[in-house]
């Protein structure tokens, strides 16, 4: 062994200072030491991705074409664009209605949900398991959307319309789920019925993490109710589940459309309760014009993120 | 209002008034029985006899209880040419496998974004922290091409697989794994030589148990409430959910039965949130936004 290979050894060995890389370099040679990470989360990316993430930018590039999925897509720039707003009024009404119900079910389930966990907050734990079963269990399973039409059923012989009938207030039973009148307000009344899932829960484990010696403390400090203490002790403590909260609530509020279908059928009554989803399934899912309902998806994206995105900056602003 | 503070249990307690009390005891009523009643109804449909359901004006109670329909769900079935009991089997699989992968797949992931350091993990939990943004009513029509492209498209794996990827369970287990598990514990088991996927499965897995139960109730949940699937189209891979519609359009001739069939979909995954209730609520309480 001569001295030059020792030497030459030695350098190889000398670990390089991170300052003297390039940021790539650096990057490159993490990457490098850590490659067990990114074996071990893989699969689940992988998945994730392929399901997740790829139709979203998928579906950006066919909102751009013309696909029947036979022949190659086919660029048209905007014109899918073009004629969902100027040539389609039933989108147009989709929209509305969408809108209508994210703005009617999302913040009233999020306050429902924030109020109930606070409200119950302070019952004995045996007595809040039961009660927050009982709030939690309609979102459990969406058959139960069934009783309501058993409830709300267009003959005499649903609660509802016997009822109206023996206090005299109607003569004609009230075909409630095929009447344009009622169709959208009994759907949002069912929707908030199962509204109340995980940000409910959220925050029930949120209130659960107040240090409740800063109740105390407020107390002593001048606090003199429980509305003051909600608003300068309490939600300031949950502001991350307040956060998280908000995002289940206003995704949740956009995808109310299995329930229409359940209740009012598909498409509902003279389009009354359609929304974008439902746009979505009569062109995607029926008519396989995988352009036009790209666009589609690509108008619900930007409303469902732009909608969380809004909301969260808004919320950031609490107790600031 | 008096500021003077009573003690009670030797803890403090705070100001409350008793109009407060009263108006949260009406709310909590008024709600409760919004929510309470129309589960309640369909316990007593589902109890109610043939000739009870054709009662006029139908009756807020039941006369002769009877757990017939519940062996007529089953009957009700048999004249189509799948068997009931076909359609549980499917759900009870699809739930099963789609959750359990989620937990081992889901949970590796999360291990790995909240405890390991590398580039671009950044990047990887944010991709996750936006998707629960949006719903899958927006991935719907690529995800059918992709399924057809791939083989999957009538499959039971067209449901299960896209499970594995499901994202708020992944999402609440970084966060609990986060504040739950201290790195220094982590450190000395990896100075021992412990390998990552080692430390994982053996340090890492069993101080996160809440979150386990967390993610197998919103998974379980999600896949047992499988209705029709644009992914399925032969009747024998189709899910339990899907039948109930097709019992329930039968209109009041089987309200009943329906009912009967709701109540059972109902049930399963009460007892699997009841059993892990507390287990949820502790992990719902690190379930925050940030990073």
């Amino acid at each position: 062994m001569s001295e030059k290979a020792t030497a030459a050894a030695k350098n190889a060995k000398k670990p390089v200072a991170r300052k003297e890389m390039t940021m790539w370099q650096w990057t490159w040679k993490e990457m490098k030491r850590n490659y067990v990470a990114y074996l071990m989360c893989a699969p689940y990316y992988l998945i994730f991705t392929t399901f997740t993430i790829l139709p979203v930018l998928l579906s950006l590039f066919f909102s751009f074409t013309i696909f029947n999925m036979i022949e190659a897509p086919q660029f048209i720039f905007l014109d899918n664009y073009m004629r969902l707003f100027l040539d389609d009024d039933i989108f147009i009404e989709a929209v509305a209605n969408t809108l209508i119900f994210a703005v009617m079910t999302g913040p009233v389930s999020y306050l429902l949900s924030l109020f109930t966990a606070w409200f119950i907050n302070e019952l004995p734990p045996k007595i809040r398991a039961v009660v927050t079963l009982i709030f939690y269990a309609p979102s459990l399973s969406t058959g139960m959307t069934f009783i309501w039409k058993v409830i709300f059923d267009g003959d005499s012989y649903g609660y509802a319309n016997s009822i109206l009938m023996r206090l005299d207030l109607i003569q004609e039973p009230i075909q409630f789920f095929k009447n344009e009148a009622y169709v959208m307000p009994l759907c949002i009344v069912v929707a908030l019925w199962t509204s109340l899932g995980v940000s409910f829960l959220s925050f029930i484990g949120g209130l659960q993490t107040v240090p409740k010696d800063q109740f105390e403390a407020a107390a002593v400090d001048g606090i003199k109710n429980r509305w003051q203490e909600l608003w300068y002790v309490t939600l300031p403590n949950m502001k991350q589940q307040m956060l998280f909260g908000a995002v289940m609530a206003i995704t949740q509020s956009f995808n109310f459309g299995t329930i229409v279908n359940d209740l009012a059928g598909f498409p509902s009554v003279n389009y009354a309760a359609h929304t974008i989803m439902h746009h979505l399934q009569d062109y995607g899912g029926q008519r396989f014009e995988v352009g036009y309902s790209s666009a589609i998806a690509t108008v619900l994206f930007i409303m469902m993120v732009g909608s969380n995105m809004l909301v969260n900056k808004v919320l950031n602003k609490v107790g600031q | 209002m008096s500021k003077k503070l009573r003690t009670r249990n030797h803890k403090v307690v705070l100001n409350r008034s008793a109009g407060g009390d009263m108006g949260i005891a009406m709310f909590l009523l008024i709600f409760g029985a919004f929510m309470f009643i129309p589960m309640y109804y369909a316990v007593i449909q589902s109890l109610k006899p043939l000739d009870e359901l054709w009662n006029y004006p139908p009756k807020f109670y039941v006369v002769n209880p009877t757990l017939s329909n519940f062996g007529d769900m089953f009957a009700s079935m048999t004249s189509s040419w799948v068997p009931f009991s076909r359609y549980i089997f499917n759900t009870v699989l699809i739930s099963v496998a789609g959750t359990f992968g989620n937990l081992f797949l889901g949970s590796l992931a999360a291990y790995v974004v909240s405890k390991m350091k590398f580039p671009g993990r950044g990047l990887l939990f944010g991709a996750v922290r936006y998707s629960l943004m949006f719903t899958a009513t927006v991935t719907g029509i690529v995800n059918y091409l992709t399924m057809s492209a791939i083989g999957l498209v009538d499959t039971y794996w067209a449901i299960i697989i896209p499970a594995w990827g499901a994202t708020l369970g992944m999402f609440l287990m970084r966060q609990f794994m986060t504040s739950g598990i201290s790195d220094a514990v982590l450190e000395s088991a990896r100075l021992d030589g412990s390998s990552e996927l080692r430390t994982y499965w053996t340090i890492a897995m069993p101080m996160v148990k809440p979150a386990w139960l967390t993610l197998i109730v919103y998974s379980f949940k999600d896949l047992w409430n499988t209705g029709s699937s644009t992914y399925i189209q032969s009747e024998q891979l189709k899910t339990f959910n899907y039948a109930i519609q097709q019992i329930v359009s039968g209109g009041l001739a089987r309200a009943g039965v329906g009912a009967a069939a709701t109540i059972v979909m109902l049930i399963v995954p009460v007892l699997v949130f009841v059993i892990s209730q507390s287990n949820i609520v502790e992990t719902m309480s690190t379930s925050g936004m940030k990073d």
